[in-house]
């Protein structure tokens, strides 16, 4: 017999203030879809907040808070830390940050509450640069790439997060896609699951500041995979890393090339970047090997 | 029980007995021996709650003002930089409408580095919407961080307690440290707000219209109106529990004062010795203590100082290019007294220089014997 399936509940409730085609708010969608409403959430200056919506509405169906920018980790760990004391440690705090927020003003407190192992899931929207300051570089921009405060192209690689996050040994950390609902929603849920800081890494892409068009956030972000600019994997302990979904393996100039970002680039600039991924996708590939081993 | 203590041991024993939910602390010189004792407290399971060694002071506040929100007592100590760096972390405390409880232990602001008493940082975050109740000793310092939860969690808005790096956090005085159900009876288990409920979902701080943002900050302004009668009340209440209160000032000897001398903090308790000497010698001055400075007691000002003659306001700080802060206030504050006391400024103990008698002495010689008023400040030391 077949299983009957209920319609998940949205928790991003219609109505929300995002770009057409938006692939950050589509993630939202699914990481609180994910998560359920019984959770509190955490947003903060980004394009997260932009979605979330302007005083009277709020396109959040769980009890929210607004903070500011670079303090999602201890606002989430201070909201976790007085539900415990109200006997309340059922309800799982989430937060929400941009790259801006996480790779480069918010690291100090993020990288404190990680080391704490504060009981909360952070998940990073990664749109690759400032985007609802319209679009300035961050350290999450990868190299060659356009933004208006890289206009020539960004000479610096993009910062790599996760094996900061990893450093900290934390419980539980994955890269996410809106291209791999699945895999998203059993990381989301898994993380759920666990108690102590979690971290979630989601590439989303940006119909705006990558000049892609408004049906192109899924198909992008699929290239990303497909073509391992942004691999699907979790490490849990810091240790152990599983690639959860294997790549076609694409050439990344099919990726680069679906972006009005990257129209710029030179022959030679798109071997650089391809030569970047190979080493990276060889290193990830390693790191989850030993772990194989190991098991 | 009356025991011999540290200012930064005082403020410590009446957090613990104030049952914070949570305490996120860095450390910091002067403060660090509050945050020492806390952890002490909390590694043998007496100080309940939730304690957080933060890595940093903006961290601290973040998490002391997220939980606030989330309906729990929160309480944390900084100083200086640490101060500082808080800044913005300040005014959305103060924005939210928590009700942090704050110990700020004054401290020089580099550069250049130095370790001694000077109150420009917590000046420095007057316009930050919190409360600030400048303490004159340790025992003073004790009485008030509990009466700071009281007025906090009544008016929801958070509270610096302000105590000298030294010469209050490092000095030892003998101190009543109140038994705990006497505190438990005084200050009733936490009952803010719970703004996360997951019963009925809301947006806490959304982004406003200009015409939101103007009734909000209305709306902030007639608590901190209103917190002046809060302060009075929880500080008549609190001496009839325990038989010590303060007021929002306090003048002694000030009615028939030909010059009223104006301090806070532990430059009061000198002057208390310098004015019995200078009566001893036939001078009429009075002594004003200024003990609340957000939201400033106007009123209790005016009712004292209105008509008197001369004021002469000595601090331990300065706004550069202005002069102390406090004389600024004062002066604002009696510009329309019938009287037109003539204010001037002396700063005294910058950077945590020694104030004596013998300079409190000499500065109300001299305000009493010069007629002109400068409108810039005076620079006293005891060694020139
Ligand atoms: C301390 C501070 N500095 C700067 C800002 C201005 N600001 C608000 S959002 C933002 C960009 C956010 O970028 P990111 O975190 O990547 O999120 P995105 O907008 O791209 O979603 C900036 C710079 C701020 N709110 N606070
Ligand atoms: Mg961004």
């Amino acid at each position: 017999m077949m299983k009957m399936k209920t319609r998940p509940v949205e928790v991003l409730r219609r109505g929300h203030m995002a770009c057409p085609g938006c692939g950050l708010s589509l993630g939202m969608r699914m990481v609180l879809r994910a998560m359920g409403p019984k959770m509190v959430g955490v947003v903060v200056p980004s394009c997260v907040a932009v979605t979330s919506g302007p005083f009277p509405y709020t396109a959040l169906g769980v009890p929210a808070f607004h903070s500011a920018f670079e303090i999602a980790a201890p606002t989430a760990a201070g909201i976790a830390a007085a539900l415990k004391e109200q006997g309340k440690e059922d309800i799982p705090v989430l937060a929400f940050a941009g790259d801006g927020g996480t790779f480069d003003i918010g690291l100090q407190s993020l990288s404190g509450a990680a080391d704490r192992n504060e009981n909360f899931i952070y998940v990073c929207m990664d749109n690759e640069a400032y985007m609802n300051t319209g679009i300035q570089v961050s350290s999450a921009t990868p190299r060659y790439t356009w933004t208006g405060t890289s206009p020539t192209g960004n000479p610096r690689r993009k910062k790599q997060i996760m094996e900061i996050m990893a450093a900290h040994r934390m419980p539980y950390a994955a890269t996410a896609s809106i291209a791999f609902p699945e895999d998203l929603t059993r990381k989301i849920q898994k993380a759920k699951a666990m108690r102590g800081t979690r971290f979630i890494h989601m590439l989303s892409p940006c119909t705006t500041g990558w000049k892609i068009g408004e049906d192109m956030a899924v198909k992008v972000a699929m290239l990303s995979v497909e073509t391992n600019v942004f691999p699907l994997y979790e490490i849990e302990n810091g240790l152990s890393y599983t690639i959860t979904y294997s790549s076609r393996n694409l050439p990344v100039e099919k990726y680069l090339m679906a972006q009005g970002r990257y129209q710029h680039l030179q022959p030679d600039q798109i071997q650089a970047i391809q030569a970047e991924t190979d080493r990276a996708w060889v290193d990830l590939q390693g790191r989850a090997a030993k772990r194989k081993e190991e098991l | 029980m009356k025991r011999f203590i540290t200012g930064n041991h005082a403020v410590a024993e009446a957090a613990r007995l104030c049952r914070p939910q949570i305490v996120a602390a860095y450390p910091i010189t002067p403060q660090t021996p509050i945050y020492e004792k806390l952890s002490d407290w909390d590694a043998a399971g007496e100080l309940g709650g939730t304690m957080m060694r933060v890595e940093s002071e903006h961290s601290a506040m973040a998490v002391c003002l997220s939980a606030s929100l989330a309906g729990a007592r929160t309480f944390t100590a900084t100083a200086s930089q640490g101060l500082a760096l808080m800044h913005e972390m300040l005014h959305f405390a103060a924005g939210c409408r928590t009700a942090v409880v704050m110990a700020v232990v004054n401290r020089t602001l580099a550069a250049p580095w130095a370790f001694w008493s000077d109150q420009t940082d917590s000046l420095s975050q007057r316009d930050t919407g919190w409360l600030q109740i400048y303490c004159e000793n340790n025992q003073e310092s004790l009485d008030t961080t509990i009466q700071a939860f009281r007025i906090a969690e009544e008016i929801k808005l958070p509270i610096m307690v302000v105590l000298e790096g030294n010469f209050i956090s490092h000095f030892m005085e003998p101190v009543e440290i109140p038994e705990q159900h006497m505190v438990d009876g005084f200050l009733p288990a936490v009952c803010l707000p719970r703004r996360f409920d997951v019963d009925n979902p809301g947006y806490a701080i959304p982004t406003v219209t200009q015409q939101q943002f103007r009734k909000y900050r209305k709306l902030s302004q007639e608590a901190m109106e209103h917190s002046l009668e809060v302060i009075e009340q929880v500080d008549t209440e609190f001496a009839a529990h325990f038989g010590r209160s303060y007021g929002l000032v306090e003048a002694v000897d000030c009615e028939d004062a030909e010059l009223v001398i104006l301090t806070t903090a532990t430059i009061t308790s000198t002057a208390r010795v310098a004015l019995a000497e200078l009566r001893a010698e036939g001078l009429k001055v009075g002594l004003f203590k200024l003990r609340i400075f957000r939201p400033f007691p106007t009123a209790a000002i005016r009712a004292v100082l209105d008509k008197a003659p001369r004021i002469a306001v000595i601090e331990r700080n300065i706004s550069l290019g202005r002069e102390g802060i406090f004389c600024s206030e004062v002066k604002a504050a009696l510009i329309n007294s019938s009287g037109h006391p003539r204010i001037q400024g002396y700063l005294a103990g910058i950077g945590g220089s020694d104030v004596n008698p013998k300079l409190i002495k000499r500065i109300a010689h001299h305000a009493l014997e010069t007629d002109m008023v400068q409108d810039g400040p005076l620079w006293m030391a005891e060694d020139e």
